[in-house]
């Protein structure tokens, strides 16, 4: 399975969570892991998904999110995995 | 599976350090477009190129966007038209038509630079390849995306000393031809020793005949990757640096593995090689020199460069190496002058020379790059440059090149501006001593010795 990276980062506020899940959600991309720290007051959060049986293309759903990240305050990136586990594996 | 501190610090790299894929080079083989009616050639060229790489630009964007990683240049390199152009030019004029196709087939399919013009004269040439030399200031002034290469020597086959003191004229006429842009067409020419067939760098990269008929080829970038792991480590031991530099080089070529890879796969062409070189920008921080006086040194140029220049570039192959089985072109670090602002600055408060920089050439690729002379400089002198340099690669069995700009009405002192990745250089001083008398001699330097290794 083709897994997708989406992360988030931004000062931290309310609503960021519930708005990412709500667009995931619609757009029918299942999360399968959720991780989230705050450093120095921003917010970091990393989310593991599969998108193959989204409703929008892969290119879409990255439009899309990096609209939905202005409007939340925050940049919000969709990566496919393999650009992380060809860096940070062997 | 990846935790986020993993995606963190691969993110980072891409947004603060500069990590990026420096280009995808579709390497297009124009030997079966052969033909000795020049029309039918250029047909043949224009509508080859523009069917394999129409998909190019869109797969390079489809690939950025999707791995959240910049495709900063996609680009194409033919089979050298030294050889193509053969059957069908009767003139130097016949060869800048091609010229023409090529600049027209590479803005159609959207690549910013088209590379190829290029003849391989490492001993001799034919009666074609010295109509396409003689064309190329012409060629250079008359297109906008093309770029030339010329081999003049290797290890096995010696210097053409010829084509060398060809060449010296060559590159000033190119330069009085382009005198309106601080002699521009200089900068799309470059002279080799021991060129590679499948370098995916500018301007030297070209098809090479020992190619397939399309194969992608990926050039990695990364200089300010390095050196901010390098921020880490001051005053650390120099097992410490090496390994620093070398983990952080597998991560690089890793990613530029991944992206020719996929592009392969996206446009059904074979993927050929990685090229592990460093590519620096103007970009502040994307620079090799930055990495140097890291390592210690006050300023590059400063005594100890070389041994730190010869570090950075094995631990950058040894990583790279591991990181991908097909690793290829030039694979070095770049030392250009223009295109990377510590070594302007380094010009500039007089701590590197040419002389330093020739010394430089000789423990990494690619050679004298990007530098800008006197547009004054005779001919002869550039050709004695050159052959310094073609002497460096064929003595030590590995490749060196040539891109200097005479830039014309400017002098030490002054700066020539080129704009984009090609940056800004301060013109620097040349030895004003006459080797007129030794490249006048004319015919071939023999291979050295260690030429003979059967």
């Amino acid at each position: 399975m083709r897994r997708s990276i989406i992360t988030v980062v931004g000062k931290d506020r309310v609503g960021i969570i519930a708005g990412v899940c709500t667009y995931l959600a619609q757009n029918n991309v299942n999360i399968l892991d959720i991780s989230q720290t705050i450093v120095d007051g921003f917010f970091n959060m990393m989310m593991i998904c599969d998108a193959n049986n989204a409703s929008k293309e892969f290119l879409t759903l990255s439009e899309e999110l990096e609209t939905l990240g202005k409007k939340l305050g925050c940049i919000i990136k969709l990566q496919r995995e393999e650009i992380f586990d060809s860096m940070q594996r062997i | 599976m990846i935790n986020i501190n993993e995606v963190t610090e691969t993110n980072q790299m891409i947004e603060k350090e500069n990590l990026d894929v420096r280009t995808i080079t579709l390497g297009i083989s124009l030997l079966d477009c052969i033909s000795s009616d020049l029309d039918t050639l250029l047909d043949n060229i224009y509508t080859r190129i523009t069917t394999l790489a129409k998909d190019l630009v869109k797969t390079g964007m489809e690939i950025e966007r999707e791995f959240a990683i910049p495709v900063v240049n996609k680009r194409i390199s033919v089979t050298p038209i030294g050889i193509v152009g053969a059957a069908a030019c009767k003139s130097p004029e016949d060869f800048v038509k091609i010229a023409s196709v090529l600049d027209k087939a590479a803005k159609e399919v959207g690549v910013n630079f088209l590379g190829g013009y290029s003849a391989l004269c490492a001993k001799g040439m034919t009666k074609a390849e010295r109509m396409l030399i003689e064309s190329i200031p012409e060629a250079l002034s008359k297109t906008e995306r093309i770029c030339s290469s010329v081999a003049l020597g290797s290890t096995r086959t010696g210097i053409n000393m010829d084509a060398v003191a060809l060449m010296g004229r060559i590159i000033k006429s190119t330069a009085e031809a382009t005198a309106d842009t601080d002699s521009l067409g200089c900068a799309k020419l470059v002279v080799f020793c021991n060129a590679p067939d499948d370098n995916p760098f500018m301007a030297g990269a070209f098809h090479g005949v020992t190619e397939a008929d399309a194969v992608i080829n990926v050039g990695v970038s990364g200089p300010g990757v390095i050196k901010h792991a390098l921020e880490g480590i001051k005053g650390k031991d120099f097992e410490v640096l090496a390994e620093t530099v070398k983990r952080t080089a597998f991560k690089i070529t890793r990613l530029g593995q991944l992206v020719a890879k996929e592009a392969s796969k996206r446009l059904g062409i074979p993927f050929g090689i990685v090229d592990l070189s460093l590519a620096p920008t103007p970009a502040i921080g994307d620079s090799i020199s930055d990495i140097l006086e890291l390592m210690g040194l006050e300023r590059t140029g400063a005594p100890g460069t070389t041994a730190a220049l010869a570090l950075l570039n094995d631990q950058v192959k040894k990583g790279g190496l591991m990181a991908s089985s097909y690793v290829g072109g030039l694979s070095g670090s770049f030392i250009p002058v223009s295109e990377d602002q510590g070594m302007i600055n380094a010009v500039n408060s007089g701590s590197l020379t040419i002389e330093k920089l020739e010394a430089m050439t000789c423990i990494c690729s690619v050679g004298l790059d990007m530098i800008a002379i006197p547009g004054s400089t005779s001919a002869s002198t550039i050709s004695g440059i050159i052959a310094d340099e073609m002497a460096i690669g064929m003595v030590n069995q590995k490749t060196t090149a040539v891109r200097l700009i005479p830039v014309i009405g400017k002098d030490v002192g002054d700066e020539a501006v080129f704009g984009g990745l090609l940056g800004r250089a301060p013109i620097m001083r040349v030895n004003q001593f006459s080797c007129e008398d030794f490249i006048s001699r004319g015919g071939r330097i023999p291979a050295p010795v260690h030429g003979f290794r059967n």
